[in-house]
């Protein structure tokens, strides 16, 4: 005797919009921001001991691909998302700016655990206090180290950002502003 | 039953859409996605660290060498497995030619160890 095992998939809803039969019509915005926000492409930049929590994350049990986010990129040419993770120390700085700088647009960051928040313990000369002295950050998680239900958690978040970026942020006065703040230079 | 040149006509317009939406897609996204660019972007990535001096200069490939004579004595060996397979029938000729043969090689063994292409350091 088998059973059919009928497979619980969600597929995600398809944005506003007006249909009649044989037609739907969308905003072009929300369509490209529901493709995104499905197939974000993370760089993990594991430092201590998150990275292992982010691993156990995109292992099977956790599993980050139910959200779109399975594809690692460790290539800032291709990634959408930069997820810090762990102690960044005053040398590591430097390093994590260009990563940073040389992902493509449009681009989000995400600080994981108390270290790449706020330096956490390690309140010394030698830690940076927070990633967000070199570079801006859109979701933080806290925790020493987080769960991953919690990562996931601050996955979801970026994820409702992407969804909602309107096509004209990247080239707004708001973000260049941004930008010029942080010292990366606009061309 | 005929096959007229038309026939192809579908297969022909297949191929136009596919390229057409690959060519599309491409135009699409570049004039969706944003750009920006800045001198530090464009540089090369090499993991964050700043990069230092050019990739294009020559360097000596030694293990190449070392491989190539390696295949190279390695067919040897493979040569003298029919020979000693049939190493009754061709009797003391077979000998003599396989004599002659490793002898051959013996004199390039030499020759590659006088040119010290097998020195490592």
């Amino acid at each position: 005797m088998s059973e059919v095992i009928t497979p619980k998939v969600n597929i995600v809803a398809a944005p506003d919009g007006y249909s009649q039969p044989g037609f739907f019509a969308a905003s072009l915005e929300k369509a490209v921001g529901l493709a995104r926000k499905n197939s974000i492409w993370p760089l993990p930049f594991a430092t201590s001991c998150c990275g292992i929590e982010f691993m156990a994350m995109m292992a099977p049990h956790y599993d980050l691909g139910r959200f779109g986010s399975e594809r690692l990129s460790f290539s800032p040419r291709q990634a959408d998302l930069l997820m810090v993770m762990g102690t960044i120390a005053k040398k590591m700085g430097p390093i994590v700016r260009k990563v940073y700088e040389q992902m493509a647009e449009p681009k989000w960051v995400l600080a994981m655990g108390a270290c790449a928040s706020s330096g956490g313990i390690f309140d010394m000369y030698s830690v940076l206090q927070g990633i967000d002295k070199i570079i801006p950050v859109d979701v933080y998680v806290p925790g020493c180290p987080p769960r991953p239900e919690q990562v996931i958690d601050g996955i979801m978040l970026i994820q409702d950002m992407v969804g909602k970026e309107t096509f004209r942020r990247r080239q707004s006065q708001e973000y260049k502003d941004l930008m010029t703040k942080y010292g990366m230079e606009n061309q | 039953m005929q096959n007229s040149s038309l026939d192809f006509l579908p297969i022909v317009l297949t191929f136009i859409v596919a390229a057409g939406f690959v060519v599309l897609i491409m135009f699409v996204t570049h004039w969706l996605g944003p750009k920006r660019f800045s001198k530090v972007k464009m540089e090369s990535f090499e993991c964050g660290i700043e990069s230092q001096g050019n990739a294009r200069i020559p360097f000596s490939v030694k293990y190449f060498l070392v491989a190539i004579l390696f295949v190279l004595f390695d067919v040897e060996v493979i040569f003298m497995y029919p020979w000693a397979v049939n190493f009754k029938d061709l009797g003391i000729l077979g000998f003599m030619e396989m004599g002659l043969f490793i002898a051959f090689f013996m004199v390039g063994f030499y020759y590659i160890m006088k040119k010290g292409a097998l020195k490592w350091e």
